[in-house]
């Protein structure tokens, strides 16, 4: 295939778009394909054209042009992503919905609402405050990330801890799917017949097809909240609180950690009056009426003192809780003072297992020379290891990749997962077979291939060894099957 | 657990089907059935998950997470592996999630006689393509569950039903998570749990009165419909509907729900990448119930 040729079947997709949708929304230009050659992640790619629709039908119209030149299509949110699901590959049509950002209706007796995915996630809580309700996901991103990339991404945040993670707040959705069909899986009623689709929907990173509208689950606000900032002159200690309180039969709403050196660079940072003294702290929260919520802090406190809590400071006001949960989420604003740059992982480990992981994340680090800190959702165990570094200093780089990837192993090797938010993307593709066996990893690509034997839909992620849906059959199909 | 057993009866070739304790409507008659293994591997506490073999019996489970106060949204009959692979959930919905909600990890044999492994073991995960959800309510016809982790929740202080003649919307949207408000048309029942205080507080401010839960279910049919469409039910039968959900218990079977073709055509494909040859549960239709 010569260069004029790829020129000139460029030239048709994009004359096919424009015809589509308007002229105005299918870009071209090299300074605009550039934007959206990445995401939140360190990785690019190469995007062939990137096209703006408003509604379902011009989804449909830009994925039909996708199959009609047979070439893959990505869709794309707010670009946060942190494990390059958006990186458009193999020269991708990128989809965009962050002008699909319509609330489309809300029922506010049954707390369900149907929005468009190019609605932010604070965007959503912050038009349904004055009915009480809020979406309750809540990723660090909230205040630019899109409901459409929580659904790819199956987001979490500190509040999943006691609500649950997107999966649980995603009743159905409307999609385009890799053929260019349209049709809703799951919905309005409890119990739709068949298979989860929606289920399986969620998280699965683009690869199914594009959600074009979201039916969400909306949680009611919280009647009363109590902030506890609680440090510990040992990481064991803190780890130890987290366990026993789930032990005790608690869930509350977050239970976040900061690890000595996150103190430090926050502290530094927003002036909170954080106890930069101590080897970790804990954000705990929790919610509810009266007097489950006295009960709850006087035995979060308690079993905080079986542990050496060394001080405990409760918020005494809004503004003094929101000033604790800025200093929890402002860790990646304060590393900027530290170094350059930093690279992030996702893993999740048993709660039991905190301690010894964290032990392995300090030395796999210290072998590497790279300074780690540790800010995470100690609630579930899913830690937040960020390696920060100096990306201009040669061998960095690869010192940095190398103690990720020994993280990575640590914490699998603890009975743990990848990634507990975030995603596997293209970053952690090639990790799966940590994870997973290659039975395994086929029955991931025989769901993917029965919603996309094109593999259209955001290949090269997500599943590794990409082969065709048909080699696919071929190793995961007994003899004598038929199709 | 070992599924090496399993995963041999299973085999490779041939209608199979696989049996439980019969609840939920038992195996495909006149087809060969085989078992999951029973017990309970390995409860923590303090993760809040337990690892057990799918055989196991609810009773069981529930009795053994009791002892440490816990426990797991999946109606208690039957077995651990019947409730999932039909995947209903119990009338606590409301306040402690759906059944779908609690698989975090499944080992299974697929029809070609394999132990494969979906999911993680932890409550928090997003590595891979999240093939637990695909199982729960699958009927057997994907893979037989062989081994399952499930997440587990803590049993409330204290619970209680009450009895209300006020609207069901109205308690939906004033009481904060009851765990379950059920309502048959004319008067509501409510079950809320947690501190003892709290519980009678919101019964006071709402008018709420203690009583029994309803004696008895009509059980003619499942309905599951839009929570929002709960009134129209006025004058179609007896019902007990599940405020803010939308499972209905009729007297009637429920009426026939139209299947979109593209999702008709989606399960037709899952089906034949995961049973080419259609030897899980054959007969069996997913949609058509």
């Amino acid at each position: 295939v010569t260069v004029e040729a790829v020129a000139r079947s460029m030239d048709a997709i994009v004359v096919d778009l424009e015809a589509a949708l308007a002229p105005e929304r299918v870009k071209h230009g090299a300074a605009y394909l550039s934007l959206y050659r990445r995401d939140a992640s360190t990785m690019e790619g190469t995007a062939a054209v990137v096209c703006l629709p408003t509604s379902t039908d011009e989804v449909q119209a830009c994925v039909r042009v996708a199959n009609r030149h047979g070439v893959p299509f990505v869709a794309r949110g707010s670009g946060t992503g942190l494990a390059g699901g958006a990186v458009p590959l193999d020269g991708s049509i990128v989809i965009a919905l962050s002008k699909m950002d319509a609330i489309v209706s809300v029922d506010a007796v049954n707390r369900t609402a149907w929005v468009q995915p190019g609605v932010l996630n604070l965007d959503l809580s912050n038009r349904l405050a004055h009915l009480g309700l809020h979406f309750a996901p809540d990723p660090s991103s909230q205040q630019t990330c899109s409901i459409g990339g929580n659904v790819a991404n199956n987001a979490g945040g500190p509040h999943c801890l006691a609500e649950g993670v997107t999966n649980a707040h995603i009743l159905g959705m409307k999609v385009v799917l890799p053929d260019g069909s349209v049709t809703v899986l799951g919905g309005e009623e409890p119990e739709p017949p068949g298979y989860d689709l929606r289920g399986v929907f969620v998280g699965s990173e683009g690869m199914l097809g594009i959600a074009t509208e979201v039916c969400v689950r909306l949680t009611q606000n919280y009647p009363a909240v109590r902030t506890m900032l609680m440090d510990f002159d040992r990481v064991e200690d803190g780890a130890a609180t987290v366990s026993s309180i789930i032990a005790a039969g608690m869930v509350p709403a977050a239970i976040e950690m900061m690890d000595q050196l996150c103190l430090e660079a926050v502290e530094a940072y927003i002036h909170a009056g954080l106890p930069v003294g101590s080897a970790a702290a804990l954000l705990v929260e929790v919610v509810g009426l009266g007097h489950e919520l006295t009960t709850q802090v006087e035995r979060v406190i308690s079993i905080a003192e079986q542990h050496a809590v060394k001080t405990v400071r409760v918020a005494q006001d809004d503004v003094e809780r929101a000033l604790l949960w800025k200093g929890r989420k402002s860790a990646f604003g304060a590393i900027a003072n530290i170094q350059p740059d930093y690279y992030l992982h996702d893993t999740v480990v048993p709660r039991s297992k905190l301690p010894e992981v964290l032990a392995s994340i300090y030395e796999i680090a210290a072998r590497h020379e790279i300074q780690v800190l540790n800010v995470f959702h100690a609630g579930d165990g899913n830690l937040h290891p960020l390696l920060v570094y100096d990306a201009r200093v040669p061998g960095t780089v690869e010192r940095v990749h190398a103690a990720g990837r020994e993280i990575v192993e640590a914490s699998v090797a603890a009975g743990g997962a990848l990634s507990g938010e975030h995603g596997i993307g293209l970053e952690k593709r090639d990790y799966m077979g940590l994870m997973f066996s290659e039975v395994d990893l086929a029955a991931q690509n025989a769901l993917r291939c029965a919603f996309d034997p094109e593999m259209r839909a955001n290949p090269g992620k997500v599943l590794p060894s990409p082969a065709t849906c048909a080699e696919i059959n071929r190793v995961h199909l007994p003899e004598g099957a038929w199709i | 657990m070992d599924l090496t057993e399993l995963a041999e009866e299973i085999g490779a070739d041939g209608p199979v089907t696989i049996a439980g304790l019969a609840t939920r409507g038992g195996p495909v008659d006149g087809v060969r059935p085989v078992m999951a293994p029973v017990g309970i591997d390995r409860f923590t506490p303090d993760e809040m998950t337990v690892q057990c073999g799918a055989g196991t019996p609810m009773e069981d489970l529930v009795g053994e997470l009791a002892a440490f106060g816990q426990t797991v949204a999946i109606p208690p009959s039957g077995t651990v592996g019947g409730a999932l692979a039909v995947g209903r959930s119990s009338i606590r919905r409301l306040g402690y999630g759906p059944v779908r909600d609690t698989l975090l990890q499944a080992r299974y044999v697929n029809a070609a006689g394999q132990v494969v492994k979906a999911g993680g073991p932890t409550v928090k995960n997003v590595s891979g393509f999240d093939l637990c959800r695909l199982l729960v309510g699958s009927r057997g016809t994907l893979g037989f569950l062989g081994e399952v982790i499930l997440r587990t929740r803590p049993i409330a202080a204290y619970e209680q039903w009450f009895i209300s003649d006020t609207d069901p919307d109205t308690l939906l949207r004033d009481l904060y998570r009851p765990v379950a408000i059920l309502w048959n048309g004319e008067r509501s029942w409510v079950l809320l749990a947690g501190h003892p205080g709290d519980v009678d507080a919101q019964a006071a401010a709402n008018g709420l009165v203690a009583a029994d839960p309803p004696a008895k279910m009509p059980n003619g049919g499942r309905w599951s419909i839009p929570a929002r469409e709960i009134r129209s039910l006025v004058g179609s039968g007896s019902f007990v509907a599940e405020v803010g959900i939308g499972i209905v218990h009729h007297e009637h079977p429920a009426p026939a729900r139209p299947v979109d073709p593209v999702v008709a055509e989606l399960h037709r494909r899952i089906k034949a990448r995961f049973d080419p040859t259609g030897r899980l549960n054959p007969g069996v239709d997913v949609l058509a119930t």
